[in-house]
């Protein structure tokens, strides 16, 4: 199938673009790398009367060291964040959860900031973004605002972007050398979207401990404060998961159940060996 | 309707297009470019893969209004590249096609394996082949073909 008839856009500054959002109503929709939105137009489970195309704004594509975190643009790929462009920071962890996302012709379009923006419940990044404490960018007409990946999201394919709001850029805290991460991901075929994520991180220098899993069965992203002092602590078993799991979430099929846990105890062993 | 100006296979183009127009249909339908084939139209097989700047893209899930100012080289673009001509001669010795329609998609994807990667082994090749389906070969002939350039390629 092919998407409908629109009209699109495809301005050279923030502001540009934030003033075509501005001026749509609700009907338009910002298109980084397109690499869900564009088949999801195709299958018309998605609509769009405008498109802002945001290809041709060169400060989205950046990539720079701020002090105490880095900071991508938008529209920085998943390729260039493989290939080790920001690279010097949590460890690898970027690269690893960039390179398993999708296949390499998808990665080489698609986008960090499309990605969390897009807010698809089983994506990778949302998850890996969360465990590392990022923060988010945005810009509108009101301004500009800055708030964690936490709170950005807030339901499925459901971000707290208003109508005349985009998402400019990600800020990745730095992190200690000695950090320890764990990223899982469940899935049946190389490439295909996680049936369960699960990501565990452990920095001994400065206390912190995060622990998320994702996945559509779960409905997104969702953090697990009784297995991050279990993982501080020290003690967590599969009855401990479980228990979170239920406590969270609330009633998971025994198969939902079976590869939740299995994906959050590898992540939690991972980072304590 | 929106301007677009690009390069194809070396070509300039520069033409109104109708916005929601996707490249693959672009290059097929506005350039008579039929090599670039459409399997399932929302990025799973891989058939409507081309190079942009170098690197493997899905056509079918790129807007062509997204492509000002970039080079696309399709299957009809790569004579005078050494690498696509040693992929294609490979292609025929080890079999990896039969009825050719991935295969387009599988040597814009064979190039970027062979270049980007230094020596990568046979699950590596496997797991980058991925996101290509074909549905004669079983593989096993495109894995061979792709092994045998970077074979030579260090040699």
């Amino acid at each position: 199938m092919k998407a409908p008839a629109l009209e699109f856009h495809r301005p050279d500054t923030v502001e540009a673009a934030v003033a075509i959002l501005a001026e749509s109503d609700g009907a338009a929709r910002i298109l980084a790398g397109g690499q869900s939105l564009v088949p999801m137009l195709n299958l018309r489970v998605a609509f769009a009367e405008t498109l802002v195309d945001i290809g041709a704004i060169r400060e989205l594509a950046a990539i720079e060291d701020a002090g105490d975190h880095i900071r991508l643009g938008a529209r920085v790929s998943h390729a260039r964040i493989e290939d080790g462009e920001a690279d010097g920071h949590c460890s690898g962890m970027l690269r690893h959860v960039a390179r398993n996302i999708a296949y390499r012709a998808v990665r080489n379009r698609g986008t960090l900031g499309g990605s969390l923006a897009h807010a698809d419940p089983a994506a990778d990044w949302p998850v890996a973004m969360i465990a590392l404490g990022a923060d988010v960018e945005i810009s509108g007409s009101n301004g500009n605002r800055k708030l964690p990946v936490e709170e950005f999201m807030l339901d499925v394919f459901t971000t707290v972007l208003q109508e005349d709001e985009m998402l400019t850029g990600i800020c990745i805290p730095k992190v200690s050398p000695d950090l320890r991460w764990s990223f899982n991901k469940m899935r049946k075929k190389a490439g295909a979207f996680g049936e369960a994520i699960a990501a565990a991180v452990h920095d001994p220098e400065s206390g912190v401990c995060r622990v998320v899993a994702g996945s559509s069965a779960i409905g997104g992203p969702q953090r697990f404060a009784m297995l991050e002092t279990a993982l501080h602590d020290g003690d967590v078993d599969d009855d401990a998961i479980q228990d979170a799991l239920t406590q969270t979430i609330g009633p998971l099929d025994r198969y939902e159940m079976q590869i939740h846990t299995v994906c959050l105890r590898r992540a939690i062993e991972e980072v304590r060996t | 309707m929106t301007t677009l100006s690009l390069t194809v296979n070396g070509r300039q183009v520069s033409t109104e297009i109708d916005p929601r127009l996707n490249l693959a249909d672009f290059l097929r339908d506005r350039l008579s470019l039929k090599g670039t084939h459409l399997g399932c139209e929302h990025g799973a097989c891989g058939a409507c893969t081309v190079l942009m700047d170098g690197m493997p893209i899905r056509s079918c899930i790129t807007m062509a209004a997204s492509c000002e100012g970039v080079e696309i080289t399709t299957v009809e673009g790569y004579d005078d590249d050494p690498l696509m001509a040693r992929l294609r001669e490979a292609f025929r010795e080890e079999h990896a096609l039969q009825c050719g329609y991935c295969t387009p998609g599988m040597l814009a994807t064979a190039h970027d394996i062979v270049s980007r990667l230094d020596r990568p082994d046979e699950d590596e090749i496997r797991a980058e082949l991925a996101g290509c389906v074909c549905r004669c070969t079983g593989y096993r002939g495109i894995v061979r073909a792709i092994e045998r350039c970077i074979a030579e390629k260090s040699a």
